[in-house]
């Protein structure tokens, strides 16, 4: 397969005692070795400013423009996603290409996700709350920082439906 | 046309998409960190309440950086809506106008219709749907894909996984069938 030729480290197992926990679920793991202050946090936060500016601008975080795309009436949505994801793509092949390192020096690190069927069942459910509320989790944030106030309470939800699934994991088919 | 002016305008795809997959070797050169934004629902429920359940005890002040970035998020859409937007409702396919006017939906000027997703709205059976169930819909299923459009679509495609193409896909159905099939049985309440 061609993803294997780019997993290049496994997660280490020993290093993270709630591996088991994350092994469905690979996202977001933070590789950084560097212990920063929480002050190194803010260049997340202003990378987050850029990044919902940009969401707004491009009206990916519009209700219509998300019900305009499952409709097949625009190129949109598909022409946002699918450039974000060759521009992804060619950064990532230049990032292992020259070895390029962190700021602090560090190895830049993929973690490789398994399958299961968590994939498809999720995949199709959260399509479904994707196609009612017009947005996925990132663009909910966005939204109520453009003063759509009422989305908090589709954001609270969203964390409910989070917790429940934490809650029920064990008894889901994956 | 100034420079505020063009900045003002919604902004192109081709335009929007890169910056937006710019932010995948942003966050792996700064720190090592996979984009992802679905995880910070899974952190909040670690920080806030984890109860006994396993899939919330972990080390979650870690993954704080992820908290500072939806805030950014979160920021941003402040910003842009103070400063940079656009004064014109949006323009959409003139088949959606037809269709959503069926639904009373006829106010174009936010980026959610205000006609659905507004606190007067909430305790009806359509806003009930619409923004609890959605929101739930959300929640439950990027954390049970373990992804969203950002960890699956973009970040996990990127790096060439197929479980994240497949997961994509599957965002994708999902949402096909429900803009298209249920969905106007729910906005018809």
């Amino acid at each position: 397969m061609a993803n294997n030729t780019f997993v290049q480290n496994q997660p280490d197992t020993a290093a993270n005692s709630d591996f088991e926990v994350r092994s469905l679920d690979t996202m977001c793991v933070n590789s950084e070795e560097y212990k920063e202050p929480w002050y190194g946090n803010l260049k997340y936060l202003v990378v987050g400013i850029l990044f919902g500016i940009v969401f707004v601008k491009a009206e990916v975080i519009s209700w219509f423009r998300i019900q305009e795309m499952f409709r097949l009436q625009s190129i949109h949505m598909y022409g946002v996603i699918g450039s974000a994801v060759a521009v992804g793509m060619l950064s990532v092949f230049l990032i292992k290409k020259f070895n390029i390192k962190t700021i602090h020096g560090e190895k830049i690190e993929f973690h490789p996700k398994k399958f299961n069927k968590g994939q498809i069942y999720g995949g199709l459910t959260f399509g479904f709350g994707w196609a009612i509320t017009g947005a996925c989790p990132g663009p909910l944030f966005a939204q109520i920082g453009t003063g759509a106030t009422v989305i908090i309470v589709t954001l609270l939800s969203a964390i409910a439906g989070t917790w429940v699934y934490g809650k029920f994991r064990e008894k889901l088919p994956h | 046309m100034t420079l505020i002016e063009m900045i003002r305008q919604p902004w192109p795809w081709y335009v929007a998409g890169p910056l937006i997959g710019l932010t995948v070797p942003t966050l792996l050169i700064i720190g090592n960190k996979s984009f992802g934004i679905s995880s910070s629902l899974r952190h909040t429920c670690a920080a806030c309440f984890p109860g006994k359940i396993p899939f919330f005890q972990y080390d979650w002040k870690k993954e704080l950086w992820n908290m500072f970035f939806v805030l950014g998020i979160f920021f941003g859409g402040i910003i842009a809506a103070a400063f940079l937007l656009n004064p014109n409702p949006v323009e959409v396919h003139p088949n959606l106008v037809n269709e959503l006017a069926g639904y009373g939906i006829s106010d174009f000027s936010g980026l959610v219709p205000k006609d659905v997703f507004s606190w007067s709205e909430l305790f009806t059976a359509r806003g009930l749907i619409m923004m609890v169930m959605g929101g739930f819909l959300v929640g439950f299923g990027t954390r049970y894909a373990g992804g969203c459009t950002s960890g699956h679509a973009i970040m996990g495609i990127s790096t060439l996984q197929w479980p994240s193409l497949v997961a994509t896909c599957c965002f994708m159905a999902g949402g096909f069938l429900m803009a298209n099939f249920i969905l106007p049985f729910i906005l018809s309440l």
